[in-house]
């Protein structure tokens, strides 16, 4: 990984679907090595934001990660600059081995002669990232078989072998078990090195434990920005989060407390 | 039995020599000339399948209209045999027939040099594919809108072809080919020479689609046809992925085209517009169009029945054809090949004691 590293900057991000405004001027910087959680009530344009930072939705504005303008550019090119993400609903090729999803999601470069042939060896950066993962054991299974917390897994392993520098995940733990939560976490923190790591998430415990920063936003706006501890004392956020406001004085301390350690 | 527990490798070298011997040995020996060369123009129809098995099977491309590139190929080949038949500087006889012209058209000139029209018997359909494709591709159509598209073309190409009477022979077509670069096709022994050579094609085809299918391209291939968004994502361009097996399933078909015109004299509108199209079609879905044999063997048996039983019950084949169609895409999905499949999948959840039952496979075949 001798890349320099990159942050994220996002200025004046306009996203409209037919007249409504899904993401509204936001302005975001995350730094190279962060692990920035993204959150906000349903509808307050989070995934839509990560849609157009990748290509995927059409947006004015300016969004840079490290010298490149990513907007505007056709997906592919943006994945190849760096930028990966995964989706709510893991999206796998199902069909295919666990190790042959990551040696696709290794292979963007590859020649058409390399393609033309058959894999050989594990290429070893596909081997450590089955490592990492903790799926070395099943990579020979389909990944349609795969229990859904390792659908995940392989999806953040398939974002390491495609060498993404910016790692933008959409809810990695909704529907997961506690433990597969934790090993989530570890995993996001183990890979997080000099990456830039976005995370949108509804769990406000898994936020609490594996956050660096949080975004909070709102109606397609940044409402507040901060540390964990900093977002959950604003009364801003409390409003938009009624139910937590009620419940915030006993509920937060000790967890806030990790998130910060961690 | 012990075939089964050989590596990939050598039961693919086992299976084709397997195939080399039921089509140069025990075809030869034991069919007549008229059903062999039957079966010299079922394997050009085998040949088309092998294409649009990688293309659909593997890429989820419906191509609904291969009849133009098996076309393309068919009238590039049969322009030349005419030119060679009629004789240098003269003019094939139905332009004389005709009499509209004075002399022969600038575009069939070229045709009279045997390089130039066999290479354009290939390069055209591939040629044409890539231009189409290139279009369609990046534009993101797909799904039916793609098989409506492919289809339209086949349509749009016989109403030309049609339209054309006086260079292309119209409804008729390009008839009545009698040589081929020298041999007489009246003559048997080289009416067989064809079936071989057909054969050949074949085989060497499926060795290259195999290839394709077993090499990084096939399981990005696969990758595109299950989630194309995803791949994008990855950094790829599905567009050009797609592409490639496009334009190669058109080059097979224009291959099989040209072969087709030896091995049955003719080459017409009739053979290649919308209903060829679907037929080539529902031999792969027949077959299976995700296995590399599948294709091969449902285009044989569906093009065998169509011969046998339409002999029998004219008015019924087209009912039983899409009978047919119908309960193998609603019953059986993967095909005829699937069923070889399902029955070792039965038998070892039968036996539940096989050691390493679920050992990991590193190259499994796409089951479907």
């Amino acid at each position: 990984m001798s890349e320099t590293a990159a942050g994220l900057r996002i200025r004046g991000l306009r996203v409209v679907f037919d007249g409504f405004v899904a993401v509204d001027g936001v302005d975001l910087d995350v730094e190279p090595g962060d692990i920035r959680f993204l959150i906000g009530p349903n509808g307050a344009g989070k995934t839509t934001l990560v849609d157009a930072v990748t290509g995927l939705v059409k947006a004015t504005g300016s969004a840079r990660f490290g010298e490149q303008e990513l907007l505007g550019r056709d997906v592919h090119r943006i994945a190849r600059l760096g930028v990966g993400r995964t989706f709510q609903t893991a999206a796998l090729f199902e069909e295919l081995t666990v190790l042959q999803n990551l040696d696709i999601a290794a292979g963007a470069g590859r020649s058409p002669w390399t393609m033309l042939r058959r894999r050989g060896a594990v290429p070893d950066d596909v081997a450590y990232a089955l490592e990492t993962i903790g799926l070395t054991d099943r990579r020979g299974v389909l990944a349609g078989t795969l229990a859904h917390g390792q659908k995940q897994w392989l999806e953040i392993g398939m974002l390491l072998v495609q060498n993404a520098r910016l790692l933008l995940l959409d809810e990695p733990v909704a529907g997961m078990s506690h433990e597969e939560r934790e090993a989530t976490g570890e995993l996001l923190g183990r890979v997080a090195g000099d990456r830039t790591v976005v995370v949108i998430e509804h769990d406000m415990d898994f936020l609490r434990r594996f956050a660096d920063t949080v975004t909070v936003l709102h109606a397609g706006k940044v409402l507040s920005e901060g540390t964990v501890a900093q977002v959950q004392a604003d009364p801003k956020v409390q409003e938009v989060y009624l139910g937590h406001a009620s419940t915030h004085d006993t509920a937060h301390d000790e967890p806030v407390a990790q998130g910060a350690e961690a | 039995m012990n075939g089964l527990k050989l590596n990939p490798r050598a039961r693919a070298w086992l299976g084709f020599g397997l195939g080399a011997v039921v089509l140069f040995a025990a075809a030869p020996a034991l069919l007549t000339d008229f059903r062999l060369s039957l079966l010299a123009k079922y394997l050009c129809f085998a040949i088309v399948a092998v294409g649009i098995g990688l293309a659909w099977g593997r890429g989820g491309l419906l191509t609904l209209g291969q009849g133009v590139f098996f076309g393309l190929g068919g009238y590039a080949m049969a322009m030349h045999l005419k030119l060679a038949d009629a004789g240098e500087g003269n003019m094939p006889d139905f332009m004389e027939l005709y009499g509209q012209l004075d002399e022969l058209p600038a575009w069939w000139a070229p045709f009279a040099n045997p390089v130039f029209a066999l290479a354009a018997t290939v390069l055209l359909p591939m040629l044409v594919a890539f231009g189409l494709g290139s279009l369609v591709f990046r534009r993101r159509v797909r799904g039916a809108y793609f098989a409506i598209l492919s289809q339209a073309l086949a349509a749009a190409m016989v109403i030309l072809l049609i339209g054309q009477q006086g260079t292309t022979g119209g409804t008729n077509g390009l008839t009545d080919i009698e040589g081929f670069f020298g041999y007489d096709l009246d003559d048997p022994v080289n009416q067989r020479m064809v079936y071989f050579i057909i054969a050949g094609v074949l085989l060497a085809l499926l060795a290259l689609t195999r290839q394709l299918m077993h090499s990084r391209y096939g399981e990005l291939l696969v990758a595109v046809r299950d989630s194309e968004n995803r791949v994008r994502f990855l950094g790829y361009n599905p567009a050009n992925v797609k592409l490639v097996a496009y334009v190669v399933a058109a080059g097979m078909a224009g291959l099989a085209g040209a072969l087709f015109v030896p091995a049955v004299g003719i080459i017409s509108p009739a053979l290649i517009g919308i209903v060829p199209s679907i037929e080539f079609v529902i031999g792969v879905a027949v077959g299976g169009r995700a296995a590399l044999l599948g294709p091969v063997l449902g285009a044989v048996a569906v093009a065998w029945a169509k011969t046998a039983l339409s002999e029998r019950f004219p008015g019924t084949w087209t009912y039983l054809q899409g009978a047919m169609f119908v309960l193998v895409v609603a019953f059986l999905p993967g095909g005829l090949a699937s069923l070889w499949g399902m029955v070792k999948r039965r038998r070892e959840t039968a036996a539940p004691l096989v050691p390493q039952a679920d050992a990991p496979v590193l190259v499994k075949e796409a089951a479907a």
